[in-house]
């Protein structure tokens, strides 16, 4: 899920408030002087299950989300698009990151494209004989998964509802834990492997220690707004490669097409999980774990009308019990809500500065596009038009996706126009475009 | 073939465009949007051309021989085509963006249209190079010997210098081409139609790749020429840049400063 918000702050204000960013920090509203808070958006992080076992995570699909007070509609409209642009960019900027990441390790790395036995959510082989039986066993890989993750979507829902948080958190930390040490572990070691690099077992220790319990500070708890970006980057990767290499391909292209699908039901029916999840968590004012939402934002500290901002430290905000709603539901696709404008602050309290707030994409899109993507380059018998194709598709759904949010002002999914756009593009030009410039190319035409 | 060709034939095919890239586009957000859209629609125009030559290979059955051949060299014409067509639709949908824009949002500076002409000639030129040449590039990594059957052995230049060449083609005619429409000059429109087709019709006579390199790059000047005047260069700005003595340049880099 995509949050949002205005701001009306300048550039040099920036760079003091790059320091310390708690992760857990509700989202700030915007709140103006004069208007009241523009948008409300919010993240619906969606578990997708996880298994003791396999120790792996699925993790949160965001949906493109924003609810709008409503009030003075041409200079809300005027607002949301002055920053659209902007926050376009915030999201293409580590949605790129995270797919050359995957694409670059899937080219080098052999290991991720071996076919190395499956995932036990899909217990089905592809290695059948006919046509007809594969994709039989393809949709029943698929509906296995999906009602894995509409199961543990609401197991997570109604332990939110009996106030079982300390599960929540030792989940959530369970499964950082893995994908920061285990995975990674095993990722530098093949890679490692690849490049016939020899590292010594200390070194090792300490490199993967390193990473790991930075990453666990960062994620969870407090760090720079750079270095928890690039963490939450790189588990995306990790997390992606592992469904790359463990979904056998028909499956693979099902599953997405199918997620596809979940979240916009998701997210557009009332009975949804996740909706009974924020609404949970609106009813009892509390915020939930940011630990799995990509924040491009910058939190400022809003200080008191005399007070030197820069000495507030951490943020603080008006505390806008709404917007804390951000962080509620993790686990379920995305969430239409459109919230009521936000409080404007305490009562004697004045808004030295207006808060730049950047844009907050799930974790679960990033991984399922850099599915798509890594698939593509891993299937597409080595060529990288297919890639291409797929990766500027998949931009083009993520830019209508944002101006679709600002025309209707309201939660909507992240992955279905990306991942439809982008399947549409693999197929079409794995099968129509290679054979085409593979023939131009091999007469050295130009067109 | 070593690293050397591949880097080098890189930073010969992608690095006007990179540095264009970087020096005009990267810090607006807007541009980058619009540039990622005008690949989006040169995607789509190859998509459709594909299509086409797909179509009619079913038809005639897959049958070897010169019927290939000349199927081929149709689906290149129609490919032009249908290029410019999508230029076309590009530039009535930038049409209405902009209208859209400007109306909700008065103050703003919406982008000129030949600002947006220019990025959409970028677009679609970074794509069609991306798409003619990273196969080959890639295949440049790996081990061989170029021209080992008789063919030329600076296979792997030409085909760098003529992805340069159709990617500032691009930006030229992108920047002819809405001009054109802007000014309803439809001779322009199918100037740019013919030149493209030229260009494109000169790579039939590979393996012979000293000629259709040259005569683009022939092709290439006029073009640019023509695109710097319609885009509002003059020889007065022209001088004053290269000689240093633009005031307005400097004074605007004064302040960025």
């Amino acid at each position: 899920m995509l949050t949002f918000m205005a701001s009306d702050s300048e550039e040099e204000v920036c760079d003091e408030r790059t320091s310390l960013m708690s992760a857990e920090s509700p989202t700030p509203r915007s709140c103006q002087d004069s208007r009241q808070a523009l948008e409300d958006r919010e993240n619906a992080a969606q578990w997708r299950g996880q298994d003791g076992e396999e120790n792996h995570e699925e993790e949160a699909d965001r949906y493109v989300c924003s609810g709008v007070p409503g009030r003075l509609p041409g200079l809300e409209e005027e607002l949301t698009l002055k920053y659209g642009a902007k926050h376009v960019i915030m999201l293409f900027v580590p949605v790129t990151l995270c797919m050359v990441v995957v694409v670059a390790t899937i080219k080098s790395v052999r290991f991720y494209t071996e076919k190395n036995g499956q995932l036990i959510y899909t217990p089905f082989t592809e290695d059948t004989p006919s046509v007809g039986q594969r994709l039989l066993n393809s949709v029943l890989n698929t509906l296995i998964m999906i009602s894995v993750i509409v199961v543990m979507t609401i197991f997570l829902v109604v332990l939110y509802k009996y106030r079982c948080y300390k599960f929540i958190h030792g989940w959530l930390i369970m499964s950082s834990l893995m994908l920061l040490f285990l995975f990674t572990y095993i990722y530098l070691g093949e890679v490692l492997k690849t490049y016939n690099v020899a590292m010594d077992y200390p070194t090792l220790l300490l490199t993967v220690w390193n990473f790991g319990a930075v990453g666990m500070v960062c994620i969870h708890w407090k760090g720079p707004l750079v270095l928890q970006q690039a963490y939450l980057i790189m588990i995306s990767a990790l997390m992606a490669l592992v469904f790359i290499k463990y979904l056998p391909e028909w499956s693979a292209w099902v599953i997405l097409g199918a997620i596809s699908v979940y979240d916009l039901v998701a997210v557009l029916c009332p009975k949804g999980p996740l909706r009974m999840l924020v609404e949970t968590a609106q009813e009892r004012n509390e915020p939930i774990f940011p630990a799995l939402i990509y924040s491009s934002a910058m939190v400022w500290t809003v200080g008191m009308a005399k007070l030197d901002p820069s000495s507030q430290g951490a943020l603080q905000l008006p505390y806008d019990p709404e917007m804390e709603d951000s962080y509620d539901s993790f686990g379920e696709p995305s969430y239409p809500e459109v919230f009521e404008p936000p409080l404007p602050g305490y009562p004697g309290e004045e808004l030295e500065e207006e808060e730049e707030r950047g844009v907050k994409l799930g974790l679960g899109d990033f991984i399922f596009y850099s599915v798509l993507v890594g698939k593509a380059a891993a299937t597409g018998s080595g060529d990288w038009n297919t890639t291409l194709a797929c990766f500027v598709a998949i931009l083009i759904g993520l830019c209508l996706t944002l101006l679709l949010l600002a025309v209707f002002k309201k939660a909507l999914p992240a992955l279905p126009i990306s991942i439809t756009f982008g399947l549409i593009f693999y197929f079409s030009t794995d099968n129509l475009v290679r054979p085409f410039m593979d023939t131009l190319a091999s007469h050295q035409l130009y067109i | 073939m070593t690293a050397a060709v591949f880097f080098g034939c890189t930073f010969i095919a992608f690095g006007p465009a990179l540095a264009l890239y970087i020096f005009t586009i990267a810090t607006e957000p807007l541009r980058v949007i619009f540039l990622i859209v005008g690949a989006f629609f040169w995607l789509l125009s190859l998509l459709l051309s594909s299509l086409v030559w797909f179509m009619t290979r079913t038809i005639t059955d897959n049958k070897d021989g010169p019927v290939q051949k000349y199927l081929l060299m149709f689906g290149v014409l129609v490919s032009v085509l249908i290029q410019e067509m999508f230029r076309f639709a590009y530039y009535k949908i930038l049409k209405k963006a902009n209208e859209g824009l400007k109306s909700i949002n008065p103050d703003e500076t919406a982008p000129s249209m030949r600002l947006l002409a220019y990025v959409s000639g970028l677009g679609f030129g970074i794509m069609s190079g991306v798409f003619s040449f990273v196969n080959t590039l890639s295949d440049s990594l790996g081990p061989g010997t170029v021209g080992i059957r008789g063919d030329s052995p600076q296979f792997f230049l030409n085909s760098a210098f003529m992805t340069l060449v159709i990617i500032l083609l691009h930006i030229f005619w992108g920047i002819v081409f809405f001009d054109g429409c802007e000014k309803k000059k439809w001779y322009t429109l199918l100037v740019v139609l013919l030149t493209h087709v030229l260009v494109s019709a000169l790579t039939f006579v590979s393996p012979h790749y000293g000629i259709s390199l040259v005569a683009a790059y022939v092709v290439m000047v006029p073009m640019g020429i023509w695109a710097f005047f319609v885009a509002g260069g003059s020889c007065r700005s022209l001088r004053l840049c290269l000689l240093c003595q633009d005031k307005d340049f400097l004074l605007s880099s004064q302040h960025s400063r």
